[in-house]
């Protein structure tokens, strides 16, 4: 028989390789649920998980759909470390859009190379903002940041509605609820001539670094691991929970705001109604998938990258509707979560009861 | 104002407190037993695809209320083998949760989008509400009755009962409820059960009683509403009650608004009424409290046994 022991130290490699495991599960449980309500399960998970990534005209799309999933989850994997619970971050994704669009907006008839970085700190600073009030309702009154930052998305989903509805509503737009498309000066550039992918990816590849150095390498970083592992030990020591609350949230805030007006500059163009995709949620996904580390996040936005693509290509080849891709990612949360089991337990046999010497 | 149109303006608001109201209420007991489950929109929105599957399919309201309800269980099942069989995070797991039932309804419900039901009709013989202050007694539908004596059953259960009295134990003092002998995880497991059922039942008065169509996220954010109601009410069902129908009015208000055509408010900005009020309350809640969260049972979120 097979039984539970609790291991004395939780397991390296198990921490590596339960991910692994989680997407395996999840690909199995998808191929038998997808294919007992009718679909071709092996078609629809090979079209998910296998063709975005042995088809090289895929591999744009990849990056381009992971640049703001690496960007949001770095900044909610540095509140989850100090166990703040930022899950307004499409909120924040949405506001950052919405101020980088405002500056936009007011520079639509200039030129010139600053714009750009205008609209990117506007976006950062509206993200951020947007953390702010959880953060000081936190600190201040102790209310709980996981339900003001959610509700806060609810207010800014609806605030863009508003804007692209009435005050920024395009006049030449044929009464299409939407911006202005935005200018040359104000879309971000490809990497490379001709290329889809734009700037927004190595400037996430970039973020990763940053955060892995800041988290791995500096006080602020070990502050931030501490009082989410141990908060007395880390009151002893004189890091105050505050502070590394008010760090985690607004690096989140800005972090996703970021994400928002590159989004906005980049894919879109424009502000539309459909602007709010839930990179925000997703990005929660991406976290834990990435361990909480920077490194890791990369990865972990990769695979999510690859749900999206693989979604649209198993609509269009098996007719899987689009919302198949949100239960994958959400079958794959349930599994990283119970993987997770085998870092601190692991699987042994029964010790049979010793026979007595004959 | 006329006596047909305050009793029609309550009606709905008892509409738009109810689903709240369930659901909140389950979470009440989840907590109590020291379960932060924060799947409360996810097990919502599974009882409110699976109601309306199910009544759409065999034409009976009652049997897809049925479904909504065992929906919510099983959803609530998945929470409690994870963090409770499993270990993992109540934060992270519920988020989850939450995740899934988006996913999970959006899916089911694609084929249904558009198709509409017969909705949850009153309770009473029409008669029986012939009179406009009558309908504020026999006017309402099942639930509406079934949610406000469910509120009492929780109450007395809490306060009054022996099985109430070890829930509480459980939550507050998981350590010593176990070291006399009461079995933590089993009696976890039920709470939490209960919680999905209750969010099961209350997803599916959306889309059988308040909407009667599937449409895709139809609980909005209610589920995060029903967990910060908790918190408001303090953990307790009679507060939750109050609070449950002040939102209700809030929600009424946005509909009474729109329906008057107040051209001199957006209906987005109504439309964020029910969500900054939360905040709003929630931030009252804490300035008159000072201590934050000081009636939380202690060890609500915590595992056991502690890791």
């Amino acid at each position: 028989m097979l039984e539970w022991r609790r291991r004395r130290e939780p397991s390296k490699a198990m921490l590596y390789l339960s991910p692994l495991i989680a997407i395996g599960l999840t690909m199995l449980t998808g191929m038998l649920v997808f294919g007992a309500i009718g679909y071709d399960g092996l078609r629809a998970v090979t079209a998910i998980f296998i063709t975005p990534l042995i088809e090289p005209q895929r591999w744009a799309d990849l990056g381009v759909k992971a640049a703001p999933l690496i960007m949001i989850a770095l900044g909610l994997a540095i509140g989850f470390r100090a166990n703040i619970w930022n899950i307004g971050a499409e909120g924040q994704y949405v506001m950052g859009a919405i101020a980088g669009t405002g500056v936009a907006l007011l520079t639509h008839d200039m030129t010139g190379w600053w714009i750009l970085p205008a609209m990117a700190l506007a976006g950062v600073v509206g993200g951020a903002a947007w953390a702010a009030l959880p953060a000081l309702l936190k600190v201040r009154l102790q209310v709980s940041e996981i339900l003001t930052s959610l509700m806060l998305t609810y207010v800014a989903v609806q605030f863009l509605y508003y804007l692209v509805r009435g005050p920024w509503k395009d006049p030449d737009g044929f009464n299409f609820p939407q911006t202005k498309m935005f200018s040359a000066s104000q879309t971000l550039p490809a990497v490379a001539e001709g290329s889809l992918v734009h700037f927004g990816v190595p400037i996430a590849i970039l973020l990763a670094l940053v955060a892995w150095f800041v988290m791995s390498k500096t006080v602020a970083g070990y502050a931030v691991r501490v009082v989410g592992r141990a908060p007395a030990a880390a009151r002893h020591g004189g890091f105050d929970a505050n502070r590394v609350t008010w760090a985690a949230l607004l690096a989140g805030g800005g972090l996703a705001g970021l994400a928002g007006l590159l989004e906005a500059a980049g894919p879109f163009g424009q502000l539309t109604p459909q602007f709010p995709v839930g990179y925000g949620f997703t990005a929660i996904i991406v976290a834990f998938l990435g361990r909480l580390s920077p490194v890791g996040i990369v990865f972990g936005a990769l695979v999510l990258a690859v749900t999206y693509v693989g979604g649209e290509i198993a609509q269009s080849t098996v007719r899987l509707p689009s919302a198949a891709t949100g239960m994958f990612q959400a079958l794959l949360l349930f599994f990283l979560l119970a993987t997770d089991v085998l870092v601190r337990w692991r699987l042994a046999w029964k010790a049979r009861p010793a026979r007595s010497a004959p | 104002m006329t006596a047909a149109i305050l009793v029609s303006i309550f009606m709905t608001l008892a509409a738009a407190a109810t689903p709240i109201l369930l659901a909140a209420l389950g979470e009440l007991v989840t907590e109590k037993a020291g379960v932060l489950n924060l799947g409360v929109e996810g097990m919502m929105l599974c009882g409110a695809v699976a109601g309306f599957a199910v009544a759409y399919s065999t034409g009976s309201v009652p049997l897809g209320l049925l479904a909504a309800t065992l929906a919510g269980v099983t959803a609530a099942m998945i929470f409690a083998l994870l963090t409770l069989g499993l270990g993992s995070n109540q934060v992270a797991t519920g988020l989850a949760l939450t995740i899934f039932g988006i996913g999970a309804s959006s899916l089911i419900g694609a084929g249904f989008v558009g198709r509409t039901i017969t909705r949850l009709g009153p309770l009473f013989p029409a008669d029986y509400a012939a009179h406009p202050w009558l309908r504020l007694v026999f006017g309402h539908d099942a639930i509406v009755y079934l949610s406000l004596a469910l509120v009492l059953a929780v109450g007395l259960f809490l306060r009054r009962s022996k099985a109430g009295l070890i829930l509480r134990a459980v939550g507050e003092n998981a350590d010593s409820a176990h070291a006399i002998g009461y079995r933590v995880l089993a009696i976890r497991t039920a709470a939490t059960a209960f919680g999905g059922a209750l969010a099961g039942l209350g997803g599916a008065y959306f889309s059988l009683a308040l909407t009667p169509m599937w449409a895709d996220r139809l609980t909005a954010g209610r589920g995060w509403i029903a967990l910060a109601l908790v918190v408001f009410a303090a953990w307790k069902p009679g507060r939750l009650l109050i609070g449950a129908y002040l939102f209700g009015a809030v929600a009424t208000f946005e509909l009474q608004a729109k329906a008057a055509g107040w051209s001199f408010i957006a209906p987005e900005v109504l439309a964020m009424t029910p969500y900054l009020a939360t905040i709003v309350v929630l931030t009252m809640m804490s300035l008159g409290r000072r201590t934050g969260g000081r009636d939380a049972p202690a060890c609500l979120g915590k595992p056991f046994p502690a890791q």
